[in-house]
């Protein structure tokens, strides 16, 4: 039973790995031009940053600096986790 | 421990440090720079803390527990500024034009207004007492696991 519903979920990211690769946009289209000239045109503007990118990194493109935030926050908690678990373990044994 | 030199040297030297990294800290949203890059500076100023003094001297001034408060702290105002836009959307600047950081500076170059950014400015606060924190954290907790120590005990 494990096994089936396993395959099932197997099959289902395949499936979606996969169309997300043939659904893809072919390589430099939609141009990007677009959104740096949008951007670089609107930016002080919209955000009333002068540098502009601080405005992409932390407004247009905020979420993907909290997942940035959050890299950096799991990875001072695994650094800090591992140490103390060796050294309690070197003390014990 | 190094010499007295080296010490005398790092001790003069960290004020600088220290500022130049609050320096780019707060003008993240002027100059290149910003939370990231203004942390690592002052980190770098705390490795060479570190290396001049030897981990049980910095232990004394650097405590765990503060360094996780204030990375958690600046975590949490990160994500609350994120969440406040959600009015209109999801990470909205919602500070542009109200008497914080709200001024709007003339388009093209211009010599810049502390001022401006909206909540660009408390984003860069945010993140770089986070970058600070952790970074030292994880520094001060690899050097004294290699001095065979713990850093709370």
């Amino acid at each position: 039973m494990r096994q089936v519903v396993g395959l099932i979920l197997l099959l289902v990211l395949v499936a979606f790995l996969v169309s997300g690769m043939l659904l893809i946009h072919p390589f430099g289209d939609p141009s990007p031009s677009d959104m740096d000239d949008y951007i670089i045109e609107n930016a002080q503007e919209e955000t009333g940053s002068n540098s502009v990118v601080a405005s992409v990194v932390f407004d247009y493109r905020g979420l993907d600096t909290l997942g940035e935030a959050t890299i950096l926050f799991t990875a001072v908690t695994g650094v800090l986790l591992l140490v103390r678990t060796l050294k309690r373990k070197e003390e014990s044994s | 421990m190094l010499s007295k030199i080296v010490r005398t040297v790092a001790n003069q030297l960290i004020l600088f440090i220290l500022v130049f990294g609050l320096y780019v800290i707060a003008h993240g949203h002027l100059t290149p720079g910003g939370g990231f890059q203004g942390g690592a500076v002052v980190v770098s100023g705390v490795v060479m803390l570190l290396v001049a003094f030897n981990s049980q001297e910095l232990k004394k001034s650097l405590r765990e527990r503060l360094l996780t408060i204030m990375e958690s702290t600046g975590a949490l105002i990160f994500a609350a500024l994120g969440f406040a836009g959600l009015g209109t959307v999801f990470f909205y600047n919602f500070l542009v034009g109200s008497p914080i950081f709200g001024r709007i500076p003339e388009p093209g170059p211009n010599p810049g207004d502390f001022w401006t950014g909206g909540f660009i400015p408390l984003m860069n606060f945010a993140v770089g007492i986070k970058v600070i924190a952790g970074l030292s954290a994880v520094i001060l907790a690899i050097a004294l696991f290699a001095n065979g120590e713990e850093m709370e005990e």
